[in-house]
């Protein structure tokens, strides 16, 4: 009995033991070591062609199978459900006034009971679609994407695909999620172990040339941990020291997206933890600008540290996202002003994720950190284009609410997005009252206007 | 597959809501997504909560006003069917539709009803009558702070004025469709969809 299983058991040990040799040294060869070297196979992109034909193939499954059962193809609204007039209160009010009017042409009425029309029809618009709610919840694909977690409305979904989805969830758990996860702490683990090393060196160029590499080769292992697919433009546009970078915010990994290419300083405020440890191994190697939770607060310091770090021109130049949170990728919403009033040069980058193969939006209200990781590593993939746009300045006579619209404007054209004035806090906090008060103030001229032309006459 | 899928709307209930409001098969498909995305509890129902984190509807002055008319009486929390009722009312008149007679009923979007829904608005204690008092409350709505008491009331008491015709100091439903008459409320009480 004994002599049976010994050499099968011998012979699981050597394949095993092959077996993980094979899988390291790939590992190393295929991705690490073009990681620390900043150079590509081209896997990925060959990866991400054949899953778009893949799509494709499916998309026409789906469509077959809604005509052969004659019922209409649900298509998500991907533009707006309905026509919105861009009239103001005064013109349309106005107008109502005017359908209705039984008085003479001479005399303006103050007051109608149809007034209450346009506010009744506006609330409803904003009820059936409005343009706020829908940038904190994860865009609608047009055609799925074999992932469960966006299959919203399609049905009619045939055996072939159904086994197309389920050797999907084979792949991406059984295959590329271990794959990523081991990467993952590869890449961090090397991050605070290098780091914390460069920071033991005396400061000089030696100490900057070493934290840079280092940055570099850590965060461009973790893209591949995410599998992401990077498509950088206009790089000759990219942040310089002194400067300051701004870009749109729709996940924690656009901080990733953007180190592998550049070196920067990040912004932000000390965390306990994991997050914690990696923070201040980061800044031992080269000047980050970390806020305890109390110093956030106070706008003024927070300035002058973001001043005083840009004056400094041997520093590397600071990323920030002056939206304050997370928004869908299909808008940019209000600026904060706050980087925009200290001075310094802005190198405004636009960040663009296509949808189809994962979904980079962090909704923190749904899912905390950690699950938002692993949902990111079990996708197919992130795909994203990186614009580096040329730098601004803030001109005479502008102040930093409208350089800061201004730098807005030009993020949201780059990439495609919507521009709005809302506020990114909307996601968590009620609107000010200072905009129905505007609103008040503009109906009651209505009223009171008139009255005032009457005493006169 | 999926927590999403599960909710989907069933045929007949399309239908169901087809018949009722007169909208069309993938206008109910995307307002049940629209009404789903709101539904931040998931349980199939709206709150006036869930209503008023629309940011445009909060500055809207007349935006509480809207929200109750979802909620008939004493309730607060409206299904979609519901939903729907309500916002049929600004759907649009079609021209075959006016010669149709669809069923006994009077369709939800048609002329005296757009015009109830705009009588209900100023009918806070909804008696069917729009008091003195009841008026001058929502033209405070309207106009906020901008406006003094007299001013304001000295608007009221000429538009009950002009509209009262039975002299009992309030404006009935029928008083209020003969001031508005001439009011082109079918295309100002409606919505255009997209598709």
């Amino acid at each position: 009995m004994d002599l049976f299983f010994n050499p099968f058991d011998n012979l699981v040990c050597v394949l095993l033991g092959i077996s993980f040799t094979v899988w390291f040294t790939m590992l190393l060869v295929f991705i690490i070591v073009p990681a620390i070297f900043g150079v590509s196979f081209g896997i990925r992109r060959l990866y991400m062609k054949t899953l778009l034909k893949i799509f494709e193939w499916a998309t026409l499954r789906i469509e077959r199978g809604a005509k052969e059962k004659n019922h209409p193809l649900y298509k998500p609204y991907s533009n707006a459900i309905i026509a919105k007039e861009p009239t103001s209160l005064e013109e349309e009010i106005k107008e109502i006034r005017r359908s209705g009017s039984n008085k003479d042409l001479g005399s303006t009425p103050e007051f109608e009971m149809s007034d209450i029309f346009y506010f009744a029809r506006r609330g409803v618009e904003s009820i059936m679609d409005d343009e706020v709610t829908k940038r904190f919840s994860a865009e609608e694909l047009e055609s799925w994407n074999l992932l469960t977690r966006s299959n919203n409305n399609f049905q009619y979904i045939s055996l072939r695909l159904t086994v197309l989805w389920g050797l999907g969830v084979l792949i991406r758990y059984g295959f590329l999620l271990p794959l990523r996860v081991t990467l993952a702490f590869t890449g961090v683990g090397l991050l605070v172990f290098l780091t914390s090393v460069v920071g033991l060196l005396p400061n000089g160029r030696m100490k900057g040339f070493l934290s840079e590499k280092v940055h570099l080769m850590c965060y461009r292992i973790c893209v591949r941990a995410l599998t992401a697919i990077i498509t950088y433009h206009d790089s000759e546009n990219k942040p310089k020291n002194g400067g300051i970078c701004v870009a749109n915010h729709t996940s924690p990994i656009d901080v990733i997206i953007l180190a592998s290419d550049g070196c920067y300083a990040m912004v932000g405020q000390i965390h306990g933890g994991l997050m914690g440890v990696i923070q201040r191994s980061m800044v031992k190697a080269c000047p980050h600008v970390w806020f305890e939770r109390s110093e956030v607060k106070d706008r003024h310091l927070v300035a002058k540290r973001l001043s005083d770090h840009v004056q400094d021109k041997s520093k590397l130049p600071i990323l920030i996202f002056p939206e304050g949170t997370c928004i869908n990728n299909t808008s940019v919403m209000m600026f904060k002003k706050g980087s925009f009033e200290i001075g310094a040069t802005v190198y405004p980058v636009a960040i663009k994720y296509d949808p189809r193969f994962g979904d980079a939006f962090w909704n923190s209200s749904k899912f905390g950190m950690v699950n938002y990781l692993l949902r990111m590593m079990s996708s197919w993939a992130i795909v994203c284009s990186v614009w580096y746009l040329p730098p601004m300045s803030r001109e005479e006579g502008e102040d930093a609410v409208q350089f800061a619209n201004r730098v807005k404007a030009a993020i949201a054209r780059q990439g495609g997005l919507v521009d709005l004035l809302w506020d990114g806090g909307l996601k968590r906090a009620k609107v000010k009252d200072t905009f129905k008060e505007e609103q008040q103030k503009l109906y009651s001229k209505m009223l009171v206007g008139t009255q005032e032309d009457r005493s006169r006459s | 597959m999926g927590s999403r899928a599960s909710t989907l709307l069933r045929e007949e209930e399309i239908e169901e809501i087809k018949k009722e409001t007169g909208f069309s098969h993938s206008q109910i498909t995307r307002l049940y997504s629209r009404f789903t995305s709101l539904d931040k509890g998931e349980n199939g129902t709206l709150s006036r909560e869930d209503f008023q984190r629309i940011p445009e509807l909060a500055i809207n002055p007349l935006g509480d006003r809207i929200i109750n008319a979802f909620f008939p009486d004493g309730e607060d929390q409206v299904n979609f069917r519901g939903f729907m009722r309500t916002l049929a009312h600004f759907r649009p008149v079609e021209d075959n539709e006016k010669n149709k007679n669809l069923s006994n009923t009077e369709p939800l979007n048609s002329r005296t009803n757009k015009l109830h829904f705009a009588f209900q608005l100023y009918d806070l204690d909804r008696d069917d009558k729009i008091s003195r008092d009841e008026l001058l409350q929502v033209l405070r709505m309207m106009v906020g702070v901008n406006i003094s008491d007299e001013q304001l009331g000295s608007i009221a008491d000429r538009t009950i004025q002009e509209a009262d015709t039975n002299g009992d100091g309030c404006i009935s439903f029928t008083e209020f469709i003969k001031v508005l008459e001439k009011v082109d409320v079918e295309q100002k009480m409606s919505i255009r969809f997209l598709h």
